[in-house]
């Protein structure tokens, strides 16, 4: 005779249940606060919300033309390729040879990696006042100005206010670099470590000297995913910037003359939506923002083949 | 293999062996008992039959502000046992957090603000006319009443007012020979001839200005920005204010890159630059750092033809348009910002210095009586000038953007203005809508 189990004992069942109710408060979590929240924003973004987040005043595209006849709004989206411009390629550079270096040193390597690695766990906002009120303040104690004293020069320049020349790229940028060179520089090292050694040694056996050439022909074509997987998660990171610019530019409560001078599509958004209350156009211009984000991915996927075999 | 390696885990955490069923169903008794103590926790305050008022206040810089503003609170639940007030202090981004507050149905009763018109469409406050007998009304200035009236209702009631200065060192003027600043071309001769290198010669913020300015300029020669539901500053004059404005900034005469900002006395105390700009909050912060050696004016006519000027600044209480207790938060602003005279004065001038709105209150308020701070109040009264509730922050950014634009950029003043005059009719145009 056969003992007949409930459905819910067998052991297939039982593991199915269990999987669900562990995995469920994750699911429910990522539905509240992550899904439902960007079908929210869509829903918004056609509707007319300002002082609210109530949606069914539709609007049809309207919050959407607005934001692309918004001279403002498209100046800040030229204003972020010019940032992505500039950062990704000396991030990718930067990162890259402070890896190599330290892949290669003889001695005290996990002391680099740390080194370097740490201004990664600093938070942006810190950074950007640091930048801002230490080393680029416009006094002529300001440690950027006593650089330019000790080289002998007798000017005091305002790095953060002065548009012609535009120095306050410099103060933006290297914030950044600061920030962010010792997560890639960990990528590359992993990546680095994956290359298998007796590619260099056949190379040596065929005459190669080591250098620019083993480089050239063997480290940088093995890093390829690597270096794709840098570039995407940097230029995502460029399109999402805004602690940097609106600590070092925006100065805080009452003064906001310098945000002009460079302003990013998530500071404008910010403004338009937290600022102004228009949480319609405000959500309108975060979907042209992500719409853009997902081209450029995809171009950039094409041109460097991310996730072709390599 | 996997039920094990769980049994074995229980066996670490707790004295007896767990299996899954039995964690799931402890983590179900956890969390209905932390949701239950939640709403027990309100239920208290309901069964008790009393009113429970939250009241949002920014935090204020000031020492003794914060336990000011409890004891208030203290003061009206002891004279009205069946009303308990939550003053909430909060730190931070106090506008950001406001808002968001205000969209939710959990916002505070009562709250510190300025009335918009969006505010009001969104019901985020109510009117409070009723708090406004003739006798009231007449107490307090009528240029002060303005920014709270929005289609002839009244939706705030003042707290505190603030107005600004031009600090200048008043030993230095007397050795040099020097007068106050009549006209704006008087300033920039002064901030030229007070620049001496390591001290600059005026701080009008790091931006050069622009923010702290942006109205004052243009009201500094009688030109002003919004006037009957219409777009007023589209102007030559106000153009040739901004072009002024660059030509300062031209003249490397200004403190630019501060590490604070104009709101804060700093750059002034400690010799940063000759003259600033800046509150009369700042004022005991002066005194205390430099003794009596300064005088202020208000911002100079931009020409003969114009006039002196300053803000009408402060802060106001309104009422949550989605309390649930509409009347009884009415009834405790009423109490606290009409009917105590007490707390008013303290409210304004035991900690920093503000004036405070009502006439009466800021006429016995014995700190306002003489000196530099009696000619900061006068000038409130004189020349006190503000923005209308119908400008709102769109407007603003637009018009921040075009003075950037000229200031920074050395674009066309003219083309700037009535580009932001375009953006600012189009706002206006859907803000009444």
């Amino acid at each position: 005779m056969t003992v007949r189990v409930p459905f819910w004992r067998r052991s297939n069942v039982e593991a199915n249940i269990a999987f669900w109710v562990l995995i469920a408060p994750m699911l429910i979590g990522l539905g509240v606060f992550v899904f439902w929240p960007i079908v929210w924003g869509l829903l918004l973004s056609f509707s007319e919300a300002r002082n609210s987040i109530s949606i069914g005043h539709w609007v049809g595209w309207r919050n959407y033309s607005d934001m692309l006849s918004d001279s403002a709004f498209r100046k800040s989206l030229l204003t972020i390729v010019i940032f992505t411009a500039f950062i990704v390629p000396l991030t990718f550079a930067l990162s890259l040879v402070l890896a190599v270096l330290v892949h290669t040193a003889s001695f005290g390597r996990p002391i680099f990696r740390t080194v370097f690695f740490i201004p990664t766990a600093i938070s942006y906002v810190v950074a950007s006042l640091v930048w801002r009120m230490g080393f680029f303040n416009g006094l002529p104690y300001g440690f950027a100005n006593m650089v330019l004293y000790w080289f002998g020069s007798s000017k005091v320049l305002d790095w953060i206010g002065t548009a012609h020349p535009p120095y306050y790229w410099l103060v933006l940028v290297t914030c950044r670099l600061w920030l962010q060179v010792g997560f890639y520089m960990i990528l590359f090292l992993a990546g680095l470590q994956e290359i298998d050694q007796s590619l260099y040694e056949a190379s040596w056996v065929d005459g190669a000297t080591p250098g620019w050439t083993t480089f050239r022909t063997i480290t940088l074509p093995m890093l390829r995913n690597t270096s794709v997987a840098v570039i995407l998660l940097n230029f995502i990171a460029a399109f999402q910037a805004f602690d940097e610019f609106y600590n070092i530019l925006g100065g805080g409560l009452a003064t906001s003359g310098n945000v002009g001078l460079a302003r990013p599509p998530l500071v404008y958004l910010y403004q338009v939506a937290i600022g102004q209350q228009d949480y319609g156009r405000g959500s309108a211009g975060a979907f042209i923002l992500v719409a853009a984000i997902i081209i450029f991915t995809i171009v950039q996927g094409r041109i460097f083949g991310f996730g072709r075999r390599s | 293999m996997q039920r094990d390696h769980g049994n074995r885990m229980g066996q670490g955490l707790f004295r007896r062996p767990m299996s899954r069923r039995g964690f799931v169903q402890r983590m179900i008794v956890a969390g209905g008992a932390v949701v239950y103590a939640g709403a027990e926790n309100y239920n208290y305050v309901a069964a008790q039959g009393k009113i429970k008022l939250t009241q949002w206040y920014h935090q204020y810089g000031e020492a003794g502000t914060q336990q000011a503003a409890q004891r208030y609170a203290q003061e009206y639940t002891k004279a009205n046992p069946n009303v308990e007030v939550d003053m909430v202090w909060k730190a931070g981004d106090y506008t950001t957090a406001l808002n968001a507050a205000l969209l939710t149905a959990a916002g505070p009763d009562v709250y510190e603000g300025s009335p918009t018109v969006a505010m009001v469409k969104a019901g985020q406050c109510v009117p409070l006319d009723d708090l406004y007998t003739p006798e009231v009304k007449a107490d307090f200035n009528p240029t002060n009443l303005k920014g709270e009236t929005i289609n002839g209702h009244i939706y705030a009631v003042k707290m505190i007012d603030d107005t600004g200065c031009l600090y200048y060192r008043k030993k230095q003027f007397a050795d040099k020979g020097l007068k106050p600043p009549a006209t704006f071309d008087d300033l920039m001769n002064l901030a030229k001839e007070l620049n001496s290198g390591r001290t600059k010669g005026l701080f009008l913020g790091n931006d050069g200005g622009i923010s702290a300015t942006l109205t004052l300029l243009p009201w500094s020669a009688k030109q002003d920005f919004l006037v009957d539901n219409k777009i007023v500053f589209n102007t030559p004059q106000t153009a040739a204010t901004y072009e002024g404005l660059k030509k300062l900034n031209d003249s490397g005469a200004l403190l630019t890159g501060s590490p604070t900002d104009w709101f804060d006395p700093s750059a002034f105390t400690q010799g940063l630059a000759a003259m600033q700009w800046t509150g009369l909050w700042a004022m005991p912060g002066i005194k205390k750092a430099i003794g009596d050696d300064f005088d202020i004016t208000p911002w100079p006519a931009f020409d003969a033809n114009g006039t002196p000027v300053t803000f009408w600044g402060g802060w106001a209480e309104m009422v949550n348009g989605k309390s649930k207790n509409i009347d009884a938060a009415k009834a405790f602003v009423k109490w606290l910002w009409i009917d105590n005279a007490t707390n008013q004065k303290d409210w304004a001038l035991s900690y920093g210095f503000h004036v405070p709105p009502r006439i009466s209150a800021a006429k016995s308020a014995t700190p306002l009586q003489s000196g530099p701070a009696k000619e900061a109040a006068d000038n409130l009264n004189k020349y006190g000038k503000l923005t209308p509730p119908e400008w709102d922050t769109a407007m603003g950014t637009a018009l921040t953007d075009a003075v950037s634009n000229i200031v920074k950029n050395g674009k066309d003043a003219a083309t700037e203005v009535a580009a932001a005059a375009k953006k600012c009719e189009e706002e206006l145009t859907r803000e009444m809508a």
